[in-house]
């Protein structure tokens, strides 16, 4: 089974519970099994199946209370800003992982995807478009605000942990 | 260009998705500017750490088998045909995945060994006592002179006007081929402009690149690839090569 554990670690971040992560691939494979013969030849499997994935969790219980969570509005592409050095931003800078996992953990669904496809799946902004159905521009300032939430989590983390 | 716009471009150029002319620009601002440097730094660090902390979940040895027995139960003989079909499928796509590496990595070896080559030729050119073998500014001489010394002919723009200026030309190989150097000067720098035919390096180089603190322009212009070479900035050379671009 191609890209197993790759899929089965996205399936667990989207759903947060181990069972629907099992259930979501199985039935991943299960319709990439049935609808084999629509992927054309030459084009991005990776993209393809991660897309069946994601697809099928937005058609679950949990994908569909994730999806009416509403995002900003997305035309911009706003940059994150230099942000000063203060004791405050290292210690950001140096969160541990178990920090990181718990901030991710918390980002809309919208978010958490396109920043796990970024930078654990290290997919090309192309790929993740294909992957998420929407513009590159889209994935672009999508990506973007994603990195910002998640920096204002990691920095709430640390903030309710030293007060 | 403004500080603030050098940064909105950083997560893009860490993500590999910057094209190649505003890499290469970037490239260069960051190795003049510590702040920038010391920030691109710092989302790398950060990337690094999201890259790992995302790992988060593995599957258990057992789900793989229960799942594929799952799958593989019941279903008729042409579902079972489809499933090793797909199985078949997959793996191929796998390889193929593979193949597709090993061959980014031979373009790769391949392209360094062009742009090695490349400036090579043009200091060796600019090392020379004879740095060309026609010692002529005026266009209507140079290009005459390669008449009959390489397969292919083109074309030479008016450069009065222009901080450009031709010192002359010079017959060079690369990959075996020949193929036509001319030398040209801007305020004090000079730059090598080679001239192959497409079919002699289909490839070229992806992007332009960097060799040797020299920056390398190059393109494709009908049947012929170029190569533009000198330490002027990427600017000068992107200058030269729509003056080359349009001329007639």
């Amino acid at each position: 089974m191609p890209l197993f554990d790759r899929l089965y670690n996205f399936a667990h971040w989207l759903t947060r519970n181990r069972e629907e992560a099992e259930d979501l691939v199985q039935e991943t494979y299960a319709k990439a099994l049935k609808g084999f013969s629509s992927f054309e030849s030459g084009t991005n499997f990776k993209a393809w199946i991660f897309r069946i994935l994601r697809n099928t969790f937005l058609n679950s219980r949990t994908g569909l209370k994730a999806a009416t969570v509403p995002l900003e509005l997305e035309d911009d592409d706003p940059a994150l800003p230099v942000e000063k050095e203060t004791p405050e931003t290292i210690l950001i800078d140096r969160a541990s992982e178990k920090t990181m996992q718990e901030a991710i953990e918390e980002l809309a669904v919208p978010y958490r995807e396109v920043l796990l496809l970024c930078e654990v799946e290290e997919m090309s902004y192309q790929e993740i478009a294909t992957t998420l159905g929407i513009p590159m521009g889209t994935v672009m300032s999508r990506l973007s605000r994603a990195r910002g939430a998640l920096r204002a989590a990691v920095k709430l983390k640390i903030r309710g942990s030293s007060s | 260009m403004t500080h603030e716009s050098w940064i909105a471009q950083l997560d893009a150029y860490l993500d590999g998705e910057l094209e190649g002319g505003k890499m290469q620009e970037l490239d260069g601002h960051l190795r003049g500017c510590p702040s920038c440097a010391a920030e691109s730094l710092r989302r790398l660090q950060w990337k690094r750490t999201v890259h790992s902390a995302g790992q988060r979940y593995k599957p258990d040895s057992a789900l793989r088998e229960r799942m594929q027995r799952s799958l593989s139960r019941g279903g008729s003989k042409r579902m079972a045909w489809r499933r090793q079909a797909f199985g078949a499928l997959a793996a191929a796509l796998l390889v193929m995945a593979g193949l597709g590496i090993v061959w980014r990595d031979n373009r790769q070896v391949r392209e360094n060994q062009i742009v090695s080559e490349l400036a090579d030729l043009h200091v060796s050119a600019l090392a020379s006592a004879t740095p060309v073998d026609v010692i002529s500014s005026d266009r209507h001489t140079v290009k005459p002179w390669f008449e009959g010394k390489i397969p292919f002919t083109f074309n030479l723009p008016e450069l009065q006007g222009t901080s450009f200026e031709l010192l002359g030309g010079r017959v060079s190989y690369l990959e075996q081929s020949p193929g036509a150097e001319l030398i040209f000067k801007t305020r004090k720098h000079q730059i090598s402009v080679f001239i192959f035919q497409y079919r002699a390096v289909p490839g070229g180089i992806s992007a332009n690149a960097d060799a040797r603190s020299f920056h390398i322009e190059n393109w494709k212009q009908g049947e012929l690839r170029y190569f533009a070479i000198g330490d002027v900035g990427t600017d000068d050379l992107r200058g030269l090569r729509d003056l080359l671009e349009n001329a007639k």
